[in-house]
């Protein structure tokens, strides 16, 4: 019964909060909703005994992605509603319809696979020690090349960054 | 879950809330005592015994201010900005243990207690961005970016600082951390606790740890976001009243919140400096005879009130080093910030962790090789580098004479 | 113990938060805004992996999921240091970071 009120309270929080994101005409708003979006993710993600995930939810998402994303608002002054006006109102219909048939399709699809599925479940999995011993053994090759992808990534974003001296 | 159980978790939180709301004014007034003794001052003396109802006075005050809203400010953010501010500051306290008892302490001991600690502190950058930007104001919009760009930069040494802690004690439970120091230091003496400030990469990580939660709780000499010289009051200028003592509260709670971490990640919790206890031993030998009755019961209340006596002195002690910073040292320029945090801390965090990670994978003389090639390393640095520096000479203009007090005093007596 | 929530609810909810993504990523003209719309897609990706990891028979098919979630959060790590860097960049050069203006590639 927890379980239950506990997944709709946040379900709704989560379904509110990206409306939000697309609906918002401010960016900071739509950032703001985005963090409060990832914070209620985390704490789904605790009742799906994903601790270890919630916890690296909240700190890379809401600590370090979203910052950077204000940052990189505030320092751009894109702040104010009126920066950038929509005006290409085509677009908004064909995205509803778009979205709107994509959605129908997935619906589908959900309610065909769930009735396959069987929901029992041992308890605890997603525990740091679980984790841990999974990524370094199994996932061990992944894992490395996750982190040559993110080593290639802060090269990258320096280059970007860095003003180029004119000689 | 039981109707007890959840009384006993109501308790926990409670007990936390109580802590922590009921030390703030001893802070703020501990620390204006102690800043004033730092300068040769009195500080305030007058309202209670010592001045010890000035903090009281004080939101008396900030309770009758008038409450003043900028004209152009996004009012729905930078009305929920203090509390963003405050709310990191209260629910990381929720993880630490201050007593062996575990029915009253901790609230939750989650599995993941260390990063939930670092998932809370990283969400105290909202409260001063959204502030600084729905101002709408430059100074405060100034405040904010510098925050976010300090916050972000020195999680990472904290982070890592505290890896090396979970390498020794290999759980990220706070209860199992404190645990884990509960045994003779070094493995050899039976009487001290092995605090992780007394290992080698515990103390450099402790070091690194403490500059790092200085600059997490935007204190002076990190206190650029609100810097007074520089930004009026940085991110808080155009909050008065009630939100501006929320933002006041949250700064004081987050230095009790971390100081706290701190002495459970490194100066051993809630644990003893030595395991020795008199008042037991005494109730011991006296058991039996007619005072049996009257130590014993004092050996339980002092069983009991051990645990949290060490506890506050830790934070205790932290606090007051927090307040010693403040008044010795001056503010960091913005550039000198980002070197410390990227080029000094980072890097000694990092290779830290490794030599932690060498001696518990290979054993101590790999550990003590690794820290031998650093210092040489460090050293042939430094000589390499005195050499190749420039030398620093100011630029005068060349009409510009050097200051003679004496040529004063003749214009004077010529006059 | 078996999960109260059914499956198909947490699908539900991942696929809703998928298709504001994408509408978001459509219909906004701020690249970072799209770039928060691209965000909410990965983690309703993420969420529909850890509610199929929880319904998994087996530790090991459990973990698995919460292994592909580990590497979705890298990659949008990775993805949003370089794409501010972009973004920081293309406004450096011109002072405009519409999408809809920037259309140097093309031409």
């Amino acid at each position: 019964m927890g379980e239950r009120i506990f997944f709709f309270l946040l379900a709704a929080i989560i379904i509110m909060a990206s409306i939000t994101v697309v609906a918002s005409k401010n960016p900071v708003r739509s950032a703001l909703a985005l963090v409060v979006n990832f914070f209620a993710l985390a704490m789904l993600y605790i009742t799906l005994h994903a601790h270890f995930l919630g916890a690296v939810q909240i700190i890379v998402y809401a600590g370090a992605i979203m910052v950077l994303f204000l940052f990189v608002i505030m320092l751009l002054n894109l702040g104010s509603p009126d920066a950038m006006q929509e005006t290409t109102e085509i677009k908004r219909p064909i995205a509803w319809v778009i979205g709107l048939s994509i959605l129908g399709l997935m619906m589908t699809q959900v309610f065909m696979v769930a009735s396959v599925v069987p929901t029992e479940a041992p308890e605890w999995i997603g525990t740091t020690e679980n984790v841990g011993n999974a990524l370094f053994s199994k996932w061990a090759f992944p894992f490395e090349i996750t982190s040559i992808l993110l080593l290639v990534a802060v090269i990258g974003s320096i280059l970007l960054a860095k003003r180029r001296q004119l000689n | 879950m039981t109707w007890a159980d959840a009384g006993w978790a109501f308790l926990r939180v409670v007990i936390v809330l109580a802590f922590l709301l009921g030390t703030l004014p001893f802070v703020i007034w501990g620390e204006r005592r102690v800043l004033a003794w730092f300068q040769d001052r009195i500080g305030p003396n007058r309202l209670g015994p010592f001045g010890l109802l000035q903090p009281i006075a004080d939101v008396v005050k900030l309770f009758f201010k008038e409450e003043f809203l900028p004209k152009a400010a996004d009012y729905r953010i930078w009305f929920i900005a203090p509390a963003l501010a405050l709310f990191p500051a209260v629910v990381a306290a929720a993880t630490i243990p201050w007593g062996p008892n575990r029915q009253l302490t901790p609230v939750a001991d989650i599995d993941v207690g260390i990063l939930y600690f670092l998932a809370m502190s990283s969400l105290a950058v909202y409260g001063v961005v959204l502030a600084g930007w729905s101002s709408n104001n430059k100074y405060s919009l100034l405040g904010g970016l510098r925050s976010s760009a300090q916050l972000i930069s020195y999680e990472l040494g904290m982070g890592l600082a505290l890896g090396a802690i979970i390498l020794s004690s290999g759980t990220l439970r706070m209860t199992g951390i404190v645990e884990a120091q509960d045994q003779p230091l070094w493995g050899i003496a039976p009487a001290i606790n092995h605090w992780f400030i007394f290992t080698p990469w515990g103390f450099i990580g402790a070091v690194i740890f403490w500059i790092c939660m200085v600059a997490e709780t935007n204190r002076a000499p990190f206190d650029l976001p609100e810097a007074e010289s520089e930004l009026i009051a940085g991110y808080h200028t155009e909050y008065s009243s009630m939100k501006f003592a929320v933002f006041f509260m949250s700064e004081y709670m987050a230095m009790v919140t971390i100081s706290a971490i701190l002495a459970t990640c490194f100066l051993g919790g809630y644990l003893p400096p030595l395991d020795i206890a008199p008042v037991a031993a005494l109730a011991e030998s006296t058991s039996g005879t007619a005072l049996g009755g009257i130590t014993s019961a004092l050996a339980t209340l002092t069983g009991w009130l051990s645990a949290p006596f060490w506890f506050i002195s830790k934070i205790v002690l932290s606090l007051f080093i927090f307040i010693w910073l403040r008044a010795t040292l001056p503010r960091l320029r913005y550039d000198q910030l980002m070197a410390l945090g990227w080029k000094a801390l980072f890097p000694l965090a990092l290779v830290n962790l490794m030599i932690a990670a060498v001696y518990f994978g290979f054993g101590w003389i790999p550990a003590l090789t690794g820290y031998g090639i650093l210092a040489l390393g460090y050293a042939l640095w430094v000589i390499n580098r005195r050499g190749k520096e420039p030398k620093r000479v100011v630029q005068m203009h060349s009409d510009a004479a050097p200051y003679q007090p004496q040529s004063h005093r003749e214009v004077e007596s010529v006059g | 113990m078996p999960t109260e929530v059914p499956l198909n609810a947490y699908l539900t909810l991942g696929a809703f938060m998928f298709v504001m993504g994408m509408i978001g990523v459509i219909i906004k003209r701020n690249p970072i805004v799209i770039f928060m719309c691209i965000e909410l897609m990965l983690n309703a990706v993420n969420l529909t992996f850890l509610a199929f990891a929880r319904h998994q028979p087996t530790l090991q098919a459990q973990i698995s999921g919460h292994m592909y979630v580990i590497f979705v959060i890298a990659v949008a790590a990775a993805e949003v240091a370089v794409g501010l860097g972009i973004i920081m960049a293309i406004f450096r050069l011109r002072d405009n970071v519409d999408v809809d203006q920037i259309a140097s590639l093309r031409e």
